[in-house]
């Protein structure tokens, strides 16, 4: 317990650590799952971990040992845990759970906003031309979602680049990118030491969608050309928007030069395998000791009171 | 019997009715002037007849998408701006909208550096190697 139970926080760290490599070195698809398996599962077993602190705190607290029938003292002699890390820990799972239930409230209401729109576009046509200069192009979820292009993009780019972003923008939609970008942002605002985790997968989503346009116009060179054109057409880049890495489109040109992604993924896959394997024990070992602290801390409350 | 292609799957060169319709709605956005059903369907590049082409484009002057006007033997196709533009700006809006973006995100594009600049400018030169 006194070890085992700051496993998760540990499993956390390296999960945020191997984020970049991850996003780089697998196939964008696998990337992005591993992404969001691995920061949903870390915000998941850092807050279980949390918990397991806090309740040996507020375990010592009066009225709760009280209606629990255990002894404070018996509790506090044997409790590994030191009171301010136990206190902090209450702190830190409180403001977890508030960021949690705020940040759902607000992503739930931007994806209501985006289906209402969606919705509010009377044509069935799936793509949606806004008449602007300036170049832009996204997809938004809701219902079968919408890909929205303005004039100006579709002008930058020649039959074969246009078709390439289309079917780019067709993939996150298919492939419901949203919703791993939201699972992760939620695992982000419980533990935000798992942003890194979310930054990773805003790029191995859009290879993956980058992938997908290379199968259908079955050209890799083409799809790095309409990056590449459509990137530099759009400077200068709108002071507003600085907020997602800058450097995604030389990357995801790169790697479209490069070739398919290469399947090797062995090692990162029996590292991950480890990782999960070490942090569900640590869990369980730390519950069963918190487990059995109580236990003691309840017999001695039973000896004292003469049951 | 034919199986639905599954966009995306394995199912290269060919395309989707709606695939292509918006491909069409594209290249007429794309083009300066109105545009001949030859001049789209040169643009859709090979894969596509023209059959198809001329069908498209009289579905999308069907549903109010394109206008036609006579042009010799034939029509010429122009886009119509219509009120989803407005929607659409509201979608812009939405996605540019603080830390909310990422709920909706999903663009082609982010946010260059000079130095990136550069880099893509070298970039550009490799891919348009033929």
């Amino acid at each position: 317990m006194r070890i085992i139970v700051y496993v998760p926080f540990a499993a956390t760290l390296i999960v945020a650590l191997l984020a970049t490599a991850v996003s780089r070195r697998l196939p964008p698809r696998i990337a992005t799952w591993w992404l969001a398996v691995a920061g949903v599962g870390a915000a998941a077993a850092s807050s279980a971990a949390l918990a397991l602190l806090a309740f040996t705190a507020v375990g010592q607290l009066a009225p709760v040992a009280a209606e629990g029938h255990w002894s404070v003292p018996a509790l506090r002699a044997r409790d590994p845990v030191l009171t301010p890390v136990g206190f902090a820990s209450v702190m830190i799972l409180v403001a977890a759970a508030a960021a949690l239930l705020i940040t759902a409230w607000r992503r739930l209401g931007a994806l209501a906003e985006a289906r209402r729109l969606c919705r509010s576009v009377r044509s069935e046509s799936e793509l949606v031309i806004v008449d602007e200069p300036t170049l832009h192009a996204f997809a938004i979820p809701g219902g079968t979602g919408r890909v929205v292009v303005s004039s100006g993009m579709l002008r930058s780019l020649d039959g074969a680049e246009r078709r390439a972003l289309l079917a780019h923008e067709r993939s996150h939609l298919r492939h419901r990118h949203h919703w791993f970008l939201s699972a992760l942002w939620l695992a982000a605002a419980v533990n935000p030491l798992l942003y890194p985790v979310f930054r990773a997968a805003v790029f191995t989503i859009e290879r993956w969608a980058d992938e997908d346009a290379a199968e259908t116009v079955q050209d890799r060179r083409l799809v790095a050309r309409a990056l590449g054109k459509a990137a530099l057409a759009s400077r200068p880049p709108p002071a507003a928007v600085l907020f997602l890495a800058a450097h995604h489109v030389p990357r995801r040109m790169q790697a479209m030069l490069a070739g398919p992604p290469p399947g090797r993924r062995v090692i990162i896959l029996a590292v991950s395998a480890v990782l999960l394997a070490v942090t569900c024990l640590s869990l369980l070992e730390a519950a069963h000791d918190t487990e059995r602290l109580f236990e003691s801390a309840r017999h001695t409350y039973q000896a004292l009171h003469g049951q | 019997m034919v199986a639905t292609p599954e966009p995306g799957t394995g199912r290269p060169g060919r395309r989707m009715a709606g695939e292509l319709e918006a491909e069409v709605l594209a290249a007429l956005w794309a083009a300066s002037r109105p545009l001949a059903p030859a001049d789209v369907h040169a643009e859709l590049g090979a894969g596509v007849a023209y059959t198809t082409v001329t069908t498209i484009l009289h579905r999308l002057h069907r549903k109010g998408l394109v206008d036609r006007r006579r042009s010799g033997r034939g029509y010429a196709y122009a886009p119509v701006a219509d009120e989803a533009t407005h929607t659409a700006q509201a979608m812009h809006a939405l996605l540019r909208r603080g830390h909310d973006r990422a709920a909706v995100l999903a663009r082609f594009l982010s946010d260059l550096s000079p130095a990136d600049e550069r880099m893509l400018q070298d970039l550009l030169r490799q891919a348009e190697e033929r």
